[in-house]
């Protein structure tokens, strides 16, 4: 008996009950560390059947959940960042996204795509947290009034799926100003009495959470997805002590009535169905 | 007077004068062309050290503690004719966002402004101009009541963000900040917004979004501060000075990008040296853009915002 105990969890296991996993053919949860055959995983839609821990995925992945056949459109797809402040820190901004484009294969950190969510018609704004942290800039937010106009122009509901740190530094004000472009783009989504329906994946912080993604018809999110305004970190350091368990975290936020419920990745496609037609009927 | 530390040959000149005040007094010598010199180089040198002030020293300015703020400005403005609202009807009243209806000439308008405070005590009590969501939903209720009675609104920022506390992440600071951008873009009345200090990121554009958007010649508006900044992107916060560069965060570089409608300048010294002077300069633009846009019908007013909006950001096709 030791006088203290560990009570983190994944520091416990010992050093030959540890599961090394070869890459490809299984999948590993993170969280519980159950192992499963990867295309199980990917049928159930990256979430871990044991614990029921949501893998962080890409557009990609969500529009393939969400779209019947896989089928979809995408939107404005050759659409790239122009560096308009020739931003430089350590590296220079024009580099980085080329750089960062080479490695992800995304042009930038959002994709729209347009399709049928079972026989209903959707378009589907969705975050990529691999491009510079889901981080939104001129494009994203060009991106997202695109995918509204869209919206207007052929009467069919909007949904944005939000993964992102907040508001692309390299951009700065450009940056701020696409929260303000993309909240004023959604009044008239309001005014046309189209639906907007906001997924908060995670994470969501920053610029995002302070504009589109708190402003759906209906906020849903991902189980324990990280959703706040500023980071964990940043409010820990205001306050100057520990933050309480749970502290922004999906459920946190459903509590205090900013969500209107809590999906299951599983669930995403049936229930995204199921209230697009108590819109429409 | 508190002085900067690049104000340090200003500070030398006037106590110069001073001291040659005081013999004049002391030992009735008449120094009266000393002083009159003296006054002269100051004046000069005044004016060479403000006229090229690098985007660091303007962010300090802009935080210069004998700054006027929010509520100097709409007392001066409004010739103290100025009833202040308190409250959001739904949690408590912030002390870092203040409001209420005033007449400026006659016209009444509903003000709005972050406002810090000038005693460390001061400070405290107004939260150093950093709101909580109850104070961006008193802005809100405010800015319908104005619209209620088809006031116009003006907004005057100065905060260094949206406070990142606990009890703000509990009561939604992202919602609260995103449905003032939303309300703001529809609202059906004039709106019309001056950052009369810092504009830090979110926390400012909470109540930043306006027909015309204006900011004084020594503040800054950005998306993050220069320190955070620097603190992010190099891990330090050494390179506040060149962070305060590379976000092209002063004035000239908002209107240059074309975020902003205009500058309102400030005295030489900044708008502290000469806070009437400020109050003047701050009035006449207010009672300028009220009047142009007093003059659009409600639809043209509100879709214009939108599109200027929607206009901003930089784009490109890839091959």
């Amino acid at each position: 008996m030791s006088w203290f105990q560990r009570i983190k969890e994944g520091i416990t296991t010992s050093t030959n009950e540890k599961k090394e996993t070869p890459e490809g053919l299984w999948y590993k949860c993170p969280s519980c560390k159950h192992i499963a055959p990867t295309k199980d995983h990917i049928a159930r839609n990256y979430v871990c059947d044991q614990c029921g821990y949501h893998d962080r995925i890409g557009s990609q992945q969500y529009f393939e959940i969400l779209f019947d056949d896989h089928q979809f459109t995408e939107l404005d797809a050759d659409m790239i960042s122009l560096d308009p402040l020739e931003f430089t820190d350590t590296k220079k901004y024009s580099s980085r996204i080329k750089d960062t484009q080479k490695k992800t294969g995304f042009k930038d950190a959002l994709r729209t795509g347009v399709g049928v969510v079972d026989g209903e018609p959707l378009v589907v704004a969705c975050m990529d947290f691999g491009f510079i942290g889901g981080s939104m800039g001129s494009v994203v937010g060009e991106k997202i009034a695109r995918g509204i106009d869209y919206s207007l122009k052929n009467k069919i509901p909007f949904m944005i799926i939000s993964k992102s740190g907040g508001a692309r530094m390299m951009e700065a004000a450009f940056s701020l100003m696409q929260m303000a472009k993309t909240s004023a783009k959604l009044t008239l989504l309001a005014d046309a009495g189209i639906p907007y329906i906001s997924l908060l994946t995670d994470p969501t912080t920053g610029g995002v959470t302070a504009s589109y993604a708190m402003l759906g018809d209906v906020n849903i999110a991902e189980p324990k997805a990280l959703i706040g305004f500023a980071g964990p970190r940043v409010v820990k350091e205001t306050i100057g002590k520990d933050l309480p368990k749970g502290f922004q975290t999906a459920e946190f936020v459903l509590e205090h009535g900013f969500l209107d419920f809590i999906v299951d990745r599983r669930e995403l496609k049936s229930k995204m169905a199921q209230l697009l037609r108590l819109f429409k009927n | 007077m508190n002085f900067l530390d690049f104000e340090k040959p200003v500070a030398e000149l006037i106590d110069q004068i001073e001291k040659q005040k005081l013999i004049g007094e002391k030992s009735k010598v008449d120094v009266s062309v000393a002083v009159r010199q003296l006054e002269i180089r100051l004046e000069e040198t005044r004016r060479n050290l403000y006229s090229k002030l690098t985007p660091w020293q303007k962010v300090q300015l802009s935080r210069h503690p004998d700054r006027p703020y929010s509520l100097a400005y709409i007392q001066a403005i409004t010739d103290s004719n100025f009833v202040e609202l308190f409250g959001d009807r739904t949690v408590k009243d912030d002390k870092a966002i203040v409001g209420g209806l005033g007449s400026i000439d006659g016209q009444t308008v509903m003000f709005i402004g972050q406002q810090k405070g000038t005693t460390t005590k001061q400070r405290q009590y107004r939260n150093f101009g950093m709101a909580n969501p109850e104070g961006y939903r008193k802005a809100l209720r405010l800015m319908k009541l104005a619209e209620k009675f088809g006031k116009p609104v003006v907004t005057l920022i100065d905060t260094p963000g949206a406070y990142p506390g606990l009890e703000a992440e509990e009561r939604g600071q992202g919602e609260a900040i995103a449905r003032n951008l939303f309300e703001m873009a529809r609202l059906k009345v004039p709106v019309v917004c001056i950052i009369i200090g810092e504009g830090a990121s979110g926390g400012a554009l909470g109540i930043g979004i306006g027909d015309r958007v204006f900011m004084l010649e020594n503040t800054w508006y950005s998306v993050i501060s220069p320190e955070s900044c620097s603190s992010i992107l190099w891990r330090s916060w050494d390179f506040k000075e060149k962070a305060a560069e590379v976000l092209k965060l002063t004035a000239d570089d908002m209107l240059k990008n074309r975020l902003i409608d205009g500058i309102i300048k400030e005295p030489v010294g900044g708008a502290h040296s000469r806070p009437e002077e400020m109050f003047k300069r701050v009035k006449a633009e207010i009672t300028k853009s009220l009047q142009e846009l007093g003059a659009l019908s409600t639809q043209t007013l509100v879709n214009q915002r939108i599109e200027k909006f929607c206009s901003m950001g930089v784009v490109g096709q890839s091959n």
